[in-house]
């Protein structure tokens, strides 16, 4: 399965460095990724494979919007198929 | 990989326009669990309800975490009561009643449809019978919906039962006195009532479906009221066209979404309703999208115009979002339920008479619209002859869900809570439409009923 995370935020130092070593510990691939600053603020897309994560999609995800309150930036994670069937035909 | 845009649209519909998915309605055929003794009837039901919906609330939950995509309502859908019943006293149907009722509360189902009946042709005893029970029906519940359907374009329009429902209506007003007369807001009279729609209080299992399905009422007004505000000085074709853009991708959402219920709950998937409906949330209301089309206060020139246009563009976007799409798709226009249309209300811009005029371009009818409590029945009931003559004449859904309010005047405030949000008492017209409805007998169909 694989899902999208954004990362939104005020630009600071080791946002990738936290959010990636979590996923890491999890076993969760990153497939890809970009970061960009929209609307001033700092904005990271990762598509990421959950296929060797040990846990629920739920419970990474509250990890990782934990690990996001820590370090001051709002993330999230969808399934992929979302973005799928709202952009594409 | 998508591009960034597409992603932070994407996000931005369900965090800041309030993207949701109104419903996953589970529809469940009684037909197998009717027996003559009622006690039989209500083990064999709760049985097959728990068998089908009882995972309801955990795949809902499922999927508003791993899309983000909030869920707001778990419901359940049912045969009408009214035909596994015919032998059951008074006493025994709302037995029936309470014990429906329980399970949905058991289950943490919101709202449980089905106490229905379909009268549209002809008004026997035990439908009688059944219908004067639904006020003790709603009364002694608190999730239970019913419906009547009235009408319908192929056999036309029953006065004898519109003229009782005034009756009803008031009673169910009366015997829910205590909740701002509730019980109303749980049940809704129709004309040409659809077998599948996911939308309460008119939701139930229609005779021509199967076993079991799932249907999915999508919803997301704010979304298209935020794609519009970027269209400012945009001509007309450029709205109509950004509607059907973002009622596709509204649509897409709920087609997933149905997907992925039937998969998991292991029941055929039925259809998507294609509808914008709102929620008393600020930012997710119909009346703010016909403001930002161009007209200043919901209930002026030009909002029949702009409803019509709405809903037609919502109903052509999602019409290739969707294999499967039906209920009442289109744009819903409660006036308690929206925070837009209860400004409208209390500004004196929106009246009933123009109401009655956009229903006759809207998805369902005369909806959520409180009235004084000591309105005449036969006024409700030749409210209701208004409206069905609409649908019944247009070939279209139309549905009436009135609550005189039980000892509120015109002006008063009530409160429903939750979805069904709350309005001030409208202003009704007062002359007396007795003569009329105590002619009672039946309509006989239109003529574009002889299409063949």
């Amino acid at each position: 399965m694989r899902a999208i995370i954004t990362v939104v935020g005020k630009d600071k130092v080791g946002i990738i460095a936290a959010i990636s070593s979590l996923l890491a510990q999890n076993n969760v691939n990153i497939l890809d990724i970009s970061q960009t600053i929209m609307q001033g603020f700092f904005t990271m897309i990762m598509l990421v494979d959950l296929q060797d994560c040990k846990l629920k999609f739920s419970e990474l995800k509250d990890l990782l919007i934990k690990k996001g309150q820590e370090i001051g930036v709002d993330v999230n994670m969808q399934h992929e198929d979302l973005f799928n069937s709202i952009n594409r035909i | 990989m998508f591009t960034s845009q597409e992603i932070i649209e994407t996000i931005n519909m369900v965090k800041q326009s309030n993207l949701d998915i109104r419903t996953i309605t589970v529809g469940i055929s009684l037909f197998d669990c009717s027996s003559d003794i009622p006690q039989r009837f209500i083990d064999n039901m709760r049985k097959k309800i728990i068998k089908y919906a009882g995972n309801l609330k955990n795949v809902a939950n499922e999927i508003e975490d791993m899309f983000g995509l909030p869920i707001v309502n778990r419901r359940v859908a049912l045969t009408p009561i009214s035909l596994l019943t015919f032998s059951y006293s008074y006493e025994d149907l709302i037995k029936v009643a309470t014990a429906i009722d329980d399970i949905a509360k058991e289950l943490e189902v919101d709202l449980i449809g089905g106490y229905s009946a379909a009268v549209h042709k002809n008004y026997d005893e035990n439908t009688r019978k059944f219908i004067s029970s639904i006020p003790d029906a709603l009364a002694s519940t608190d999730r239970l919906c019913s419906s009547v359907d009235v009408g319908t374009t192929r056999s036309g329009i029953n006065l004898d039962v519109i003229a009782h429902l005034g009756f009803i209506i008031k009673e169910i007003a009366q015997k829910t006195k205590d909740k701002d007369s509730f019980g109303c807001a749980r049940f809704v009279v129709f004309a040409n009532a659809p077998d599948d729609n996911p939308f309460m209080a008119g939701a139930f299992h229609g005779t021509g479906e199967g076993d079991c399905s799932i249907n999915v009422g999508i919803s997301g007004p704010g979304v298209v009221k935020r794609a519009l505000e970027e269209k400012k000085d945009a001509s007309i074709d450029e709205i109509y066209e950004t509607i059907k853009k973002m009622a596709f991708k509204i649509t897409r959402a709920g087609q997933l979404v149905l997907q992925y219920a039937s998969k998991k709950l292991k029941i055929p998937a039925g259809i998507v309703d294609l509808s914008l409906a709102p929620t008393p949330k600020v930012g997710d209301s119909i009346a703010e999208i016909l403001e930002e089309i161009g007209v200043e206060k919901v209930g002026g020139y030009g909002t029949t115009f702009a409803l019509a246009l709405l809903n037609d563009a919502v109903k052509k976007g999602g019409a290739m979002a969707a294999s499967f799409t039906g209920g009442l798709s289109g744009a819903f226009i409660p006036v308690s339920e929206d925070s837009g249309m209860v400004r409208a209300v209390e500004a004196g811009a929106l009246s009933l008479g123009k109401l009655e005029a956009m229903t006759s371009v809207c998805s369902v009818g005369l909806d959520m619209i409180v009235v004084p409590g000591d309105v005449e029945a036969e006024v409700i009931s030749a409210m209701i002859a208004d409206e069905i003559a609409i649908g019944v004449y247009n070939n279209k859904t139309t549905a009436v869900r009135v609550i005189p309010a039980y000892g509120k005047k015109e002006g008063d405030e009530v409160n429903f809570g939750g979805l069904l949000g709350g309005s001030k008492v409208m202003k009704i017209n007062r002359s007396s439409p007795k003569r009329l409805i105590e002619r009672g007998g039946r309509v006989p169909p239109p003529i574009i009923s002889l299409r063949n």
